[in-house]
Order: C-alpha cells, then structure tokens, then sequence
C-alpha cells in the first residue's frame, strides 16, 4: 500500500527528515513514535502532500505509484487521509455539510454523481453512532468551540465517512480523556479491513492498548531507529526514549 | 464641458421646474448648489478621499436627467430582489419611480416616493421636521444630491408599528442613456417603538456607464429599531457613492449591514450621531471584489451622550488588483460618558497586486470610556488550507471556505434570513465556487 523509500523532507533549508524506509501492507497497523522534534508530525505531513515541506530526496508511492507530484486534495481522492493533530475551525459551515463537501468532492474528482442525499443521510447515521456523536454535534460549525476530545472525534467521524485506504493518526490520543480514548480507538478498530491499512503516531503507548499494531518504529532524528513488534511499545513506556538515543549514537 | 459646470447649469433649468415646491425646499436646494459650486468635486487632497480617485469617473458625459421611459419585465429582473419573502417595493429605472414593479403603501404607515414628500402639502411637516436635517450640509457630493434631490423612497413609520414586511428600495438604471448619472434622495423616519427593515440595492441592467450619488437619511426616535442591509453587486461599469446619515434618539437600536461584492468603485460615507442615551448603533460589512475593483468605508460614530454602544466589523477579502479603503471614526464627547465603542476592520489579500488601506480614528473627549479597534491584513492561513485540501476538497474551494469562515461572523446578526441565504449564495458566487450546498 505504502511504500516510501530513503525519503529527506525539510521546511525552508532545514532537514528534518534524513532518510526514511517504511512499508505499510494492506490489513497492517503500523504505530511510529518518538520522543519530541524527531519528524513525526513531519512524516505525516509529508505523505498527506503539505506544500510547505520540501522533498530532497527519496520517493513515496501509494499502491505502486510515485505520489510525489500529487496536490494534498489529490492523495485524499487516492485514498489517503490525516487526522489532524490541531484540526482547523470552520465558522458557518457545519460538519454535515463540510463532511459531505470532502465526499463529493472525492467522488467528482473519479468520475462519480454526488452521493444520493438518502445514502448520505444513512451512512451518517451510522458512522454518527459508532463514535457515540450526537445529531446536534452535526450541524455546529466545524471545530468551531468544539473541545480537544470533540475535535479528535470529528476527526475519526470524518475518517469513517471517508472511508481511506490509509488513515494516518497524528497524535489522535493527546487530548483524549479514558473514555474519549476508548470510544475514538473502538471506532478505528471498527474500520479496520484486509483492504486498508493504519499508521498511528503517538508519543505515548497509551492509545496502543486499544489500536493494537502489527509493528512499532522508533523516529528519532528524523530516522527509522528501531523497529519491532507492540512490545516494543512497551518497553519505550518502561524505559523512556533515552535508552534509544545512546543506541542511535553508537 | 467639465462635469461641474454641466451640472451648475443643469441646475437653473432643473430649478425652474421645482420652484412651484415650498420655500423651504427651495432655500435647501439653493444652498446646496451654493456649497457644492464653492467646494466642487472631492479630490485626493481631502484627507478622507486620499484613497479614493473620482478623477476616472467624472471625465465621462453624463446625462444627468434622463428622460426615456423605460418598461422593465418583472421576470427580467427578479433576481435582484429577494423575492422569496413578501416585502414592500419602491422601484426606480433610470431614477423614475415604476409603480409597476413596486408595492407601496399608505395603510397606517407610508412607503412612497420622494417626489410626493417633496410636493405634496401632506407631507409638510415631517419633511420640515426631517430633511436635510441629518445630512452633512458642508459635504459637496451629499450637497449635491441635496440640489438635484427629486425621486427616491419615503419611509415614514407612525408610533407604536411594527412593520412585518421588509422594504426593498431598488434602483435599476438601463442601457437607454450611453452614461449616466443618479441622484437619488431617501428619507427614512421611523417613531416611537416602530421597527422596520429596509433592503436597498442599486443595480445597473447594461454596461453602459452609471454614476449613483445616493443620500439616505435615517432618523429613529425614542426605541425604534431599524435593520438596513445594503447589496452591492453592481456590474464593472457602475460606480456608486452611497452617503447614509442616521441620526439617533434615546434607547434607539440601529443596524447597517453593507455587502458589497460588485461595481467599478464603490464609496460608502456611512455616517452616525447618537443624540439620546443608551443608544445602539452597529455597521458590519463584507467586501468581497476582485479585478480592479474598488471599494471604501468611511464610516463615522459620533458619541454625544452617556451610555451609549457602537459595533463596527468590517471584513474584506481583495482579489486581483482590486483596492480596498477602510477609514473608521469615532468621536466621543466630553459629556458621553460610559460609551462602549467597538471596532474592528479584518482584511485578507488574496492576491500580492490587491492592497488595502486601513485607518482607524479615534477621538475621545470623555475619560470613562471603553473603546476598542483593531485591524488585520492577512493572507489565508496554510495549515487551514491544508487541512481542507487533505479532506479532497480541491484548493479554490477550499480557499472559497475559507474565506467564508472568515467573514462568516458578520452574517450572525442579519435578522432576515431570506438575506443571508442570498448573500451566502452571493458569496459562492463572487468566489466562483459550487460546494454543493449552499453556504
């Protein structure tokens, strides 16, 4: 599914990210964590095509083909979709109507007539209710006064409705109360497919415990350090970073 | 000949046709083409036109009476009214009154014409008590207008009405004339505990050259409540000078809603005097233009008594070369007391040739006051932009939603929603977007 190879990525002169190999197969959870400024967020930018990032080096393709030239709207219709860690507020437009815009949008970009209003109508409905989100929550206006939990909900809501073949979380748990935590992992796990693949950011193990992943990384100076399986994961939280960067340096 | 002298000789004809009205009228006119001959047009040297060139608009030969009776189709011109809610109408095609495509009334309040105020002994007393009473009387193009002053709306609301059908006054000028200019003249006096909403809109049918100098007088007494929404969409070759004045009593709430989103160049002198306490004045605009289009904003609250509120938002959005001229003003005086003023001018440019100029004036005399203003230049934020795009939507229309949320907060207070509708669907226009639902 996604395959990025030896890829440095910097903003304005600085490099951030110097030389990352990752692939990701359909059906994987993949967790990518990492102490502060080690290129996280980066890395999630990079793959969703934000514009103020500058590729040097190294290649990304999505299901074979080099997304390098792709605008971000492009590899959403692509199937690629970012939770935003700070998701954007949209005064007078509500999340109904921004959510059905984002689908339209994808389905004109490949050909496809608007989605029947009653087909739109059932499927928010039922994505609604996985994440436990009350009909009012629907037609406020986007983010607009929503807390940190809601916005994080609203996110994987769109998430659901959008149905990407790569959902990248970034720091989906910060944030999140116990319960807020439980309702948004439940809705994540409830999507998860052969077909579609997950990668969740996170500095903390915490979120782990209900996204469960196939493989951990350890990003540290904008490099794949370590990788391993979930108990990876947990000894990072036993140990802290710092064990990882003396190895690193050796 | 330069448009001055056109017009100080189109004046002793134009005064032999009028002199049959009161003294009064007479004497106002005869002042007003005094002031406006003394002072002439405004030039970049008037500290409040330095933005703002009329030099393009005056080299043209304008008709300055039209004559030709034009018949307009309802169905042609529908679109420019709000049609969707019943409302009064006070029509005008090339400045003459078409009682075809206006509903008026005289049924316990009166929404007619000027000319009959101007004529008809009936109206004496309120026009004595009234007209020109608020307008700046040493302002040459409000003076000019003065001098020309001969069609236009009406408004008297009595005592103690509520006033359930919005008022549309729409000026349509057409293709008869290859320029022209307009002077229309509205008087607006609503009583005691009266409420009206009034709807103006000038709009030109062709590309033909069109000059509006239009002057409004707005008087609301002890509790009334006025909601007045301007629409500005004119076409490329229509230039509009839209002088509002409003003059306040006690406890007195009044609105000004200005969207402007078209024409050649657009100067709104809005102007308001609060005379009587705990009074509340709000003006919020949003300017959406592009090519090189301008727009201005010369706004003025005038503080005079204690306990009294002022809310100004302005939000532009400037595309292409066009310009924007924001200069707020407000004056608080020595015995006003507690005033709370608020201002705030908010702009984004979206393309590097687009410029505004952003001037807030303060002049505050009292010393418990709360006073606040503020004004932004920006460009659309990237990581909203980013956000947008990452959810498929394509950048112009993300960049369309953006610029929605950005003046979408000046929508909030609309009381019609008939008005918001339109504007919304105005906006998606102006943008050149189709979301798929309307904004």
């Amino acid at each position: 599914m996604l395959h990025i190879k030896n890829l440095h990525a910097g903003i304005e002169e600085k490099g951030i990210l110097r030389g990352i190999n990752l692939e990701v197969k359909a059906g994987e959870v993949h967790a990518i964590m990492g102490p502060n400024g080690s290129g996280k967020s980066t890395l999630s930018s990079v793959i969703a095509g934000k514009e103020e990032y500058e590729v040097t080096d190294g290649e990304i393709f999505l299901n074979g083909e080099n997304i390098e030239e792709l605008g971000p709207e492009e590899r959403a219709h692509e199937g690629v979709f970012l939770s935003f860690q700070y998701p954007v507020e949209i005064p007078g437009v509500s999340v109904t109507n921004f959510v059905k815009t984002a689908i339209n949008e994808t389905r004109k970009a490949k050909g496809l007539e608007d989605m029947p209003a009653s087909e739109m109508l059932k499927k928010i409905r039922e994505k609604a209710e996985l994440l436990e989100i009350d009909r009012r929550f629907l037609s406020r206006s986007l983010n607009e006064g929503f807390s940190g939990g809601e916005k994080k909900r609203n996110e994987i809501f769109q998430m659901a409705m959008l149905e990407p073949k790569l959902a990248i979380l970034d720091e989906t748990d910060s944030g999140l109360d116990i319960d807020a935590l439980r309702i948004v992992a439940n809705g994540v796990n409830k999507l998860r497919s052969k077909d579609n693949a997950v990668i969740v950011i996170t500095h903390y193990q915490r979120l782990l415990d209900y996204i469960v992943p196939d493989f951990v990384h350890v990003l540290h100076n904008g490099k794949i350090v370590k990788s391993g399986t979930k108990e990876l994961a947990l000894e990072l939280e036993e140990k802290g970073y710092d064990w990882i960067k003396q190895e690193a340096t050796i | 000949m330069e448009l001055k002298d056109k017009l100080l000789s189109s004046f002793m004809v134009f005064e032999d046709r009028v002199n049959h009205q009161s003294k009064n009228i007479n004497e106002i006119r005869n002042t007003a083409i005094k002031n406006f001959q003394q002072k002439g047009f405004p030039t970049k040297k008037d500290e409040d036109w330095k933005y703002t060139s009329l030099n393009a608009l005056l080299k043209h030969d304008y008709t300055i009476s039209p004559q030709q009776e034009s018949a307009i189709e309802f169905k042609d011109v529908k679109k420019y009214f709000i049609h969707d809610i019943d409302t009064y109408k006070i029509v005008f095609i090339d400045g003459k009154y078409s009682s075809f495509l206006s509903e008026t009334t005289h049924d316990g309040i009166d929404v007619c014409l000027m000319s009959s105020a101007l004529n008809k002994p009936k109206y004496k007393i309120i026009m004595d008590s009234y007209y020109n009473k608020a307008a700046k009387a040493d302002h040459s193009l409000t003076s000019l207008n003065t001098a020309f002053a001969s069609e236009g709306a009406y408004i008297h609301i009595p005592r103690n009405k509520v006033v359930e059908k919005p008022i549309q006054i729409v000026h349509f000028s057409t293709g008869n004339e290859t320029s022209v200019m307009l002077q229309p003249r509205n008087l607006i006096v609503v009583d005691e505990n009266s409420h009206v909403q009034i709807i103006e809109r000038h709009q030109s049918l062709t590309s033909n050259v069109v000059l509006t100098n239009s002057v409004t007088e707005v008087f609301a007494n002890k509790r009334a409540i006025v909601d007045y929404y301007k629409i500005q969409n004119d076409n490329q070759e229509a230039s509009l000078i839209d002088n509002t004045f409003i003059s306040q009593k006690q406890s007195s709430n009044v609105s000004v809603h200005t969207f402007s989103f078209g024409g050649k160049l657009i100067r709104n002198n809005l102007q308001f005097f609060q005379r009587g306490e705990r009074i509340d004045s709000t003006m919020k605009g949003i300017t959406i233009i592009g090519d090189k289009q301008h727009v201005d904003h010369n706004t003025l609250v005038h503080h005079i008594e204690p306990n009294c509120e002022s809310h100004q938002d302005y939000k532009g959005i400037f595309g292409d070369r066009s310009t924007g001229v924001f200069n707020g003003k407000v004056v608080v005086e020595k015995e006003a007391q507690k005033t709370n003023a608020f201002q705030a001018n908010n702009n984004i440019l979206v393309d590097d040739k687009a410029t505004i100029n952003t001037k807030p004036q303060l002049e505050i005399f009292a010393d418990d006051v709360k006073c606040s203003h503020g004004c932004t230049i920006g460009q659309l934020d990237k990581d909203a932009l980013f956000y947008l795009r990452s959810r498929g939507i394509p950048e112009k229309e993300a960049k369309a939603l953006l610029m929605y949320a950005f003046a979408n907060n000046v929508l909030e207070s609309v009381k019609i929603n008939a008005i918001k509708t339109r504007i919304n669907k105005l906006i998606a226009q102006k943008l050149g977007v189709n979301l798929g639902f309307d904004l």
